[in-house]
């Protein structure tokens, strides 16, 4: 064994080491790609649908090629042929320009033929990103229903936003107030009066030491629902 | 004549595999050398991922294999790393198990490597692993040094599962996501225990561990 504290041979060592390192984890990665990108969207899927329905994973990818239809559209309205909605990353579109934005939107239609426009989301929480799905009536004002992800959010405060009692709360409550202007609120803090539904329909009750990540939320549907605005505009007319 | 025989190196017997010795390096770690309560190691991802059993089980799952295997390469490694760059060594070898179990969660589980994606890089600066790597896997044997990576992932776990528990039984009112705190219990007026939820309860939880397994052992006073 050479001597192990020379210079040659640390210099040498650390070389080889390094490369046997990289080409195992690059190998490892490229090998599993296919897989880990699947997961990535039967992932997604199963989230778009959860917006709207409860779907087993296993059961997404059928439910989602039968009932739902991705459109991208413009924040100025109009629709773009060719784009493909669900490979948009919404992060990147929202560092864009606003009139060079590519927004997908997903319209669900339900065995009865009502239908459910899915609106992505894409926010900032408090560690890092957060994001979702809303889904509104045909209407454009109720809520379906919502399902919210975050990328680190704290176990038990913020990560909250991803459990069912958090997002239920969603369904049913309305975007905009009695005279058309915005006025979805996440509360501060959890235990706030919200019922009956009738005369609470914009509050939606917070989580107790997850203030930024709430309001983090609530930033997140305001920028959401004003990006479709404009198209919403030409729809219901 | 006499020295060169007193120089002669005494015949080693082959160690059995699973001889006392060994199977102390499995045992320590659970109570009288466990990780957390007496050498103190990794209490941050311990604060961080017992808010709930599941997430704890499998925590402790990844670092029993990091942790076995991390050593096992750092010591079939230990005559040939270099000594002034030891601790890159041994951290690339932590880093590329990692990376290498995340790669595989992400496309066999992917619901799991999403809860646990935070957690899993902090495995790369737990401790524990990086702390027996140089107190045991750099002057051992392989066999024994792997045995001891997966004692200590397995003392590690204990506190880790045994903390989750009592997080989620108080905090959630449920164990791996059943509810057994029976309905009647809350219209009576029972309360889930919202300090359970934060990491400061492991914090409390970890620290009355501690002193319950000292008090009833007192050659454990004062060792750290």
């Amino acid at each position: 064994m050479a001597n192990t504290n020379s210079n040659a041979y640390t210099f040498t060592y650390a070389t080889i080491m390094t490369l046997i390192v990289a080409l195992a984890l690059a190998g490892v990665s490229t090998l599993l790609k296919p897989l880990q990108d699947a997961a990535r969207a039967l992932d997604k899927k199963t989230q778009i649908l959860n917006a709207v329905t409860t779907v087993e994973k296993e059961a997404a990818d059928a439910a989602y090629a039968k009932s739902i239809k991705e459109l991208v559209v413009k924040e100025d309205g109009s629709v773009i042929d060719g784009a493909v909605a669900f490979d948009l990353d919404l992060r990147k579109e929202y560092k864009k320009d606003a009139s060079k934005r590519q927004l997908p939107l997903y319209v669900y239609t339900n065995d009865a033929g009502a239908k459910n426009y899915i609106i992505p989301l894409s926010g900032a929480g408090l560690w890092d990103a957060i994001g979702g799905f809303i889904a509104l009536e045909s209407d454009l004002n109720t809520i379906a229903g919502s399902s919210f992800n975050h990328v680190g959010e704290t176990p038990g405060l913020g990560a909250e936003i991803a459990t069912p009692w958090f997002q239920g709360q969603f369904k049913g409550r309305k975007f905009n107030d009695a005279s058309k202007k915005y006025a979805l609120d996440v509360l501060k803090g959890k235990g706030n009066k919200i019922e009956p539904i009738e005369q609470y329909a914009n509050k939606v009750d917070g989580i107790s030491g997850a203030t930024i990540t709430c309001d983090g939320v609530e930033n997140m549907l305001k920028k959401g629902y004003d990006s479709y605005a404009a198209y919403f505009k030409t729809i219901t007319n | 004549m006499s020295q060169t025989a007193e120089a002669k190196a005494p015949v080693q017997e082959k160690e059995p595999l699973f001889s006392p010795k060994n199977r102390r390096l499995l045992t320590d770690p659970l109570d009288e050398n466990n990780p957390i309560t007496i050498q103190v190691l990794g209490v941050c991802s311990a604060l961080a991922v017992t808010a709930q059993v599941y997430p704890a089980l499998v925590m402790s799952i990844c670092v029993v294999l990091v942790c076995a295997f991390a050593n096992l390469t750092i010591s079939l490694l230990r005559n040939s790393i270099p000594g002034r760059i030891r601790m890159i060594v041994q951290l690339v070898v932590i880093a590329a198990l990692v990376t290498l179990v995340n790669e595989v969660l992400a496309a066999f589980v992917y619901d799991l490597s999403k809860e646990l994606s935070v957690y899993i890089g902090l495995i790369i600066t737990n401790c524990i692993i990086m702390g027996r790597l140089e107190a045991f896997a750099m002057g051992n044997k392989p066999w024994p040094a792997f045995l001891d990576g997966v004692g200590n992932g397995l003392g590690y776990a204990a506190i880790l599962l045994l903390v989750a528990v009592f997080r989620e039984v108080f905090g959630a009112g449920t164990f791996l996501g059943f509810g057994i705190i029976p309905q009647f219990a809350y219209d009576m007026g029972y309360v889930n225990n919202g300090v359970m939820v934060t990491p400061a309860a492991a914090m409390f939880l970890i620290g009355i561990f501690i002193w319950w397994q000292r008090s009833r052992n007192p050659k454990l006073v004062d060792v750290s």
